[in-house]
């Protein structure tokens, strides 16, 4: 894909982002636009500037250069109108102890300058949405991280927002707990409200991104659908290769790497396994076996976000 | 032309709508706690009055009592009222200000709203009065129930409390939003809250400090607090006296507002 063209569409459009902390530059000069209606991700490790983008986009941390517009608005002047058609989900949940899971949603609609009895209403409604209604007067603390994490999304659905920032918004939750999350997001997703996240989390963008951009380093290193990247950069399918380490021998699977030359397109060593790039890894499993590698364990699978990460920065994404 | 004039005047709108918003939080928070609030409120200075102005004025008027010769009771009672205020005030600009900035977050969570950072100070402090108002006109409540009051003017000494409040939460407002954990607040206490409860004309006339400490006691809002409530409650009233008490709250509050815009803005608008 070339030079994006800025179409006046653009809910978020970004050229040259800069954000510094003192001598520390957090996001360093990024380009990206998200259309309405799409599930834009930014996909990276920790440390990677995701927050910060997602907090200059959510009009709450002053951009320090570069243009930013949303909606068609500059967030240094129209910040609380930008922010009056967003809905945030901050990485932490920052849920008010004081009050019900009730109280919560209702007090967050006065803010938004809705009625008591509008606010109410929605509130109710949203309770329902994300399966808390039977929790409505118990207070926060008690819920589970999965519920509490369903009520901040409620929290941020309370102003009826047509664009939506999640924040790593399911870091932390088991299996089931972002399995409904996902299907709920994906309802949003669906209904038109467009949806803009953070994760680092590869099955996460695979599920919910129509597109995404891979930060590193304050910096956006790829960007494409999920597809696209795995295509542009990693191959069809990924042969992993397990050695047992044998006795009194000091370098594990380095030196089995060096075995499997020219029978791949690429292969990375990482300390606990070898991973061999391939169009057919069953092909390549084989000719391993031919040239005597006797691996412990052998796995072909599809190749995910997590190649294409690991082939852009050289390093694995979950740490 | 507009937007520049709709920005200029922003800063000066003390109360705004959406600061409103965040009164209207904590008073949904007090909605549930309202009669253990309403308990102590009445409980605090009935128990203070009988064993200070009651107990103890029983030795202070058989020794020759307090100048004026006012029983000790109408004499100490205007300045505990004001002290109530005080450190409720002190306290509440303390705690709970630091867990909606960092243990709660909950300051975070309404910034993704149309409110600002100046929304939440001033909603914030907005509460603070509000909460001092409703402890004074019980305290005053009390006060009245034991005959301390002198004169029907120590209903004026609920906004002088109001205003004293304020001329503590403010600046200490603006100090919280420095801090990163609460270990500040426990120094300020005490050394500065607690001699200031004991040595700020509450209990005993300034005059009788150490002449070296008398100009200290001057600059603390909580001596004009006390001297302006009481001299409103005993019926005493100098009218310049009475002004220049007054102005030196409202210039501390207006200062510490100042200050806390500063440290507010640097603290959540990062």
């Amino acid at each position: 894909m070339t030079e994006t063209p800025t179409t006046p569409a653009a809910l978020i459009h970004a050229r040259g982002l800069t954000k510094c902390f003192g001598s520390f530059t957090a996001v360093d000069g990024v380009d990206f636009d998200v259309a309405p209606g799409e599930a834009f991700g930014f996909l990276g490790p920790n440390g990677a500037g995701k927050t910060s983008t997602m907090r200059m986009i959510g009009a709450v941390s002053p951009v320090t250069s570069g243009e930013l517009t949303l909606f068609g608005l500059d967030p240094a002047a129209h910040g609380a109108q930008i922010r009056a058609r967003l809905g945030v989900v901050p990485q932490a949940d920052t849920l008010d102890n004081e009050l019900s899971v009730l109280e919560n949603l209702v007090i967050y609609g006065r803010y938004f300058d809705l009625s008591w009895a509008e606010s109410r209403r929605r509130a109710k409604e949203l309770l329902e949405f994300v399966q808390l209604t039977e929790r409505s007067d118990d207070k926060v603390e008690p819920l589970s991280g999965g519920m509490k994490r369903r009520l901040v999304i409620a929290r941020s659905l309370i102003n009826e927002p047509s664009l939506m920032l999640l924040d790593e918004p399911t870091t932390g939750l088991d299996p089931q707990a972002r399995h409904l999350l996902w299907d709920r997001l994906y309802r949003l997703k669906q209904r038109g409200v467009t949806l803009c996240l953070t994760t680092h989390y590869m099955d996460e963008a695979e599920q919910l991104c129509d597109r995404l951009v891979v930060m590193d380093r304050a910096r956006i290193v790829a960007e494409g659908s999920p597809r696209q990247l795995i295509d542009r950069y990693v191959t069809r399918e990924v042969l992993e290769l397990r050695f047992r380490r044998a006795e009194g021998e000091t370098d594990d699977s380095a030196h089995f790497g060096s075995r499997l030359d020219g029978l791949a397109e690429r292969i990375e060593q990482l300390p606990d396994r070898v991973l061999v790039y391939t169009a057919d890894g069953e092909a390549v499993a084989a000719a391993a076996y031919e040239r005597g590698l006797r691996p412990a364990s052998v796995l072909v699978r599809r190749s995910t976000l997590e190649d294409v990460f690991l082939r852009l920065t050289g390093r694995s994404l979950v740490e | 032309m507009t937007a520049i004039g709709l920005r200029l005047a922003r800063p000066g709108a003390i109360a705004s709508r959406r600061s409103l918003r965040v009164l209207e939080h904590d008073l949904l928070v007090f909605r549930r706690g309202w009669f253990s609030y309403l308990l102590s409120g009445l409980s605090q200075p009935f128990l203070y009055l009988l064993a200070m102005g009651i107990g103890l004025g029983l030795y202070v008027n058989g020794k020759g009592g307090v100048p004026g010769g006012v029983p000790y009771l109408d004499y100490i009672a205007p300045a505990l009222l004001v002290t109530q205020a005080m450190m409720a005030s002190a306290s509440e600009a303390a705690w709970p200000i630091m867990s909606k900035i960092e243990w709660d977050k909950t300051y975070h969570a309404i910034l993704n709203t149309p409110l600002g950072a100046l929304d939440l100070l001033v909603g914030d402090l907005m509460w603070i009065a509000f909460r001092a108002t409703l402890l004074s006109v019980l305290f005053l409540l009390v006060i009245v129930v034991l005959g301390a009051a002198a004169s029907p003017l120590a209903v004026l000494a609920v906004p002088v409390a109001v205003l004293t409040a304020l001329a503590f939460a403010a600046p200490i407002v603006a100090f919280t939003a420095t801090q990163t954990g609460d270990g500040g607040f426990n120094v300020l206490f005490r050394f500065g809250i607690t001699p200031l409860f004991l040595f700020s004309g509450t209990f005993f006339p300034i005059e009788k400090l150490p002449l070296f400490l008398q100009p200290l006691a001057w600059i603390t809002p909580l001596y004009h607090g006390v001297a302006a409530a009481r001299s409103l409650a005993l019926g005493q009233v100098d009218a310049v006296g009475l002004s220049v008490h007054v102005a030196f709250l409202v210039a501390i509050i207006l200062a510490g507002l100042a200050a806390a815009r500063i440290t507010f803005r640097r603290r959540l608008v990062v």
